[in-house]
């Protein structure tokens, strides 16, 4: 078995069926269990929460409100190109 | 490949199709190919009150590029496998 790192895509092989912590285009996160990933960047992902941030403006005060609404799936496929970063989840979870 | 085959295996399953003009879709998976291009047969909208000329459709074609993500149910798939597979393939 290769435990060799090559390259970024090696890193992400140590991480399969650790959590990991995806960043995704349109403000989406997901923390999930890492089971497949290709070199798009494609993936499956197990027991995922996906929190999606939104930004609103106070009509009155003109302030930016941040929401966020989060979902779980018991197993996601996600295609690579929406995906921006691959780590393992950030310590403070 | 191993995408493609992963899907293969879940061709007669039903799945819930997000694409990333927000549009939820559920159906039975009908078939798959290379490129991930999805056909689903009994396509449910899972939000028919924002997009009801969505309702009338029983059977799509999707082009893989708008898929957001695909949920699947967890007793459909063999994880060991799945991780054996990615494991072999992956980056090479």
């Amino acid at each position: 078995m290769t435990t060799e790192c090559r390259e970024p895509l090696d890193l992400i092989r140590l991480s399969i069926d650790e959590r990991i912590y995806v960043k995704c285009k349109g403000d989406r996160e997901l923390r999930g269990k890492l089971h497949a990933y290709d070199q798009h960047l494609n993936m499956v992902l197990a027991d995922v929460e996906e929190t999606v941030t939104k930004q609103d403006t106070d009509e009155e005060t003109q302030e930016a409100i941040i929401r966020t609404a989060k979902r779980s799936h018991e197993m996601l496929f996600v295609r690579g190109d929406v995906v921006i970063l691959v780590s393992p989840p950030l310590r403070t979870t | 490949m191993l995408f493609y085959s992963f899907f293969k295996t879940l061709v007669g399953k039903e799945i819930a199709v997000e694409l990333k003009n927000d549009i939820a879709l559920e159906g039975k998976l009908h078939s798959i190919d290379q490129y991930l291009n999805i056909k689903l047969l009994d396509t449910k909208v899972s939000d028919p009150e924002r997009y009801p000329q969505l309702v009338a459709m029983t059977s799509v074609f999707i082009r893989g590029s708008v898929v957001r993500y695909v949920v699947i149910a967890k007793d459909d798939v063999d994880v060991d496998l799945l991780q054996d597979a990615a494991r072999k393939t992956a980056a090479s």
